[in-house]
């Protein structure tokens, strides 16, 4: 019965102390909570602040506090720290594609907005021009106020 | 860290598990893996649509409501949806913990507590849609002006109930699981099989939603 061997070999390598488990838990718990609280700071923060560089700053700054909160997660909560290094590689690695992934289509995007803007001078006067703020908490029918335009 | 193992260890030389894990275990990883993917692409294709507009709407002035309260209270009821999913991803973890030391009661007790805290997102998020809903916004329909006052294109609202919703319909699944492994736990099948190995993969598919929101809470609510 190789199965059953292995199910014994699984449950054997993954018995460890309760109460080691549990602080472990309470300690993750914490980090998790007290990043959010941080990350909200820098959200009530970003509201009052009106320089472009710091507005970036404080935005790159939240989104590593977003990545540290998903090592976090991945690593202890669903226990990939402590599985076998090979395995590990084979979740990784693939991972890595999201480099490329994100930093290809964000460059992207950003390439349509700056030809758009060149090319169209017609969607940059629209993209400039200010209109009047509808009233939110009148309770409208949402279909008479379809002022959304397609791009 | 990798778990520590001798150099002579020999994983594949057959009749033991190379990667130390179980089949359906293995498997839960890499559907989790490829469903990181989806999420992924919508939120890159969310990211590129961002970074190709002029203009966009500013999320605490679109997101500023509180149930009971009334308007005026940007992030308040996001970062009580995130606490919420926090909280019942440590209920799982300690389910999980509770599984390993065969200790059915904790099992029972700490998935009860998971699958509420499931519903009480899932009823937050109810709460949210319908009331952007009343406000007029909705799949191809947008209300709100971009931060710099200029008119807002449907963007904004396609890709907010597209992306929350499809990560609102794992959090559902999730519950649903969680609801099964419930009453597989009550009717004793762990106890018989003698493990509770899975629950842990019903745990690795809850932890990945409440993964999931944190990068959707950044994207959406924050930045």
């Amino acid at each position: 019965m190789h199965f059953m061997e292995n199910i014994q070999e699984i449950t054997h390598h993954h018995s460890f102390d309760r109460e080691a488990g549990k602080k472990e838990v309470i300690r993750v718990t914490v980090i998790l909570t007290v990043f959010t609280l941080i990350e909200l700071a820098l959200g009530f923060w970003l509201m009052g602040i009106e320089a472009q560089f710091m507005r970036h700053l404080i935005k790159g700054v939240i989104c590593i506090l977003m990545l540290a909160k998903a090592f976090y997660i991945v690593g202890y909560f669903m226990h990939l720290k402590h599985e076998l290094r090979n395995m590990i590689m084979t979740i990784v690695v693939p991972l890595l594609l999201f480099f490329w992934f994100i930093i290809a289509f964000l460059a992207d995007g950003n390439s349509y907005k700056n030809l758009k803007n060149k090319y169209d001078p017609y969607h940059l006067e629209q993209s400039k021009t200010k209109v009047e703020a509808p009233a939110h908490e009148g309770g409208e029918h949402p279909d008479a106020k379809k002022e959304g335009s397609k791009e | 860290m990798a778990q520590a193992v001798p150099a002579e260890q020999k994983w594949w030389s057959g009749g033991k598990s190379p990667f130390n894990l179980e089949y359906g275990k293995l498997m839960m990883w890499y559907f989790l893996m490829s469903d990181a993917f989806t999420f992924g692409a919508f939120l890159i294709s969310y990211g590129t649509i961002r970074f190709a507009s002029n203009g966009w709407p500013d999320p605490n002035k679109v997101f500023q409501s509180f149930p009971g309260l009334g308007s005026g209270y940007p992030l308040a009821f996001v970062s009580l949806m995130t606490f919420i999913l926090i909280i019942s991803s440590v209920t799982m973890v300690l389910a999980v913990q509770a599984g390993h030391a065969m200790d059915k009661k904790a099992v029972v007790r700490n998935l009860i507590l998971t699958i509420i805290g499931g519903l009480a997102f899932l009823s937050c998020q109810a709460w949210e849609w319908t009331h952007l809903h009343h406000e007029g916004a909705w799949w191809g329909s947008n209300p709100f002006l971009n931060a710099d006052g200029t008119k807002a294109s449907t963007n904004f609202t396609n890709f907010f109930f597209t992306i929350t919703g499809f990560h609102g319909f794992h959090v559902f699944s999730g519950v649903i699981i969680n609801i099964i492994m419930l009453i597989m736990t009550l009717n004793d099948v762990f106890e018989r099989k003698g493990h509770y190995l899975m629950i842990e993969k019903a745990g690795l598919y809850w932890h990945f939603v409440d993964l999931v929101w944190v990068f959707v809470f950044t994207c959406f609510y924050l930045i």
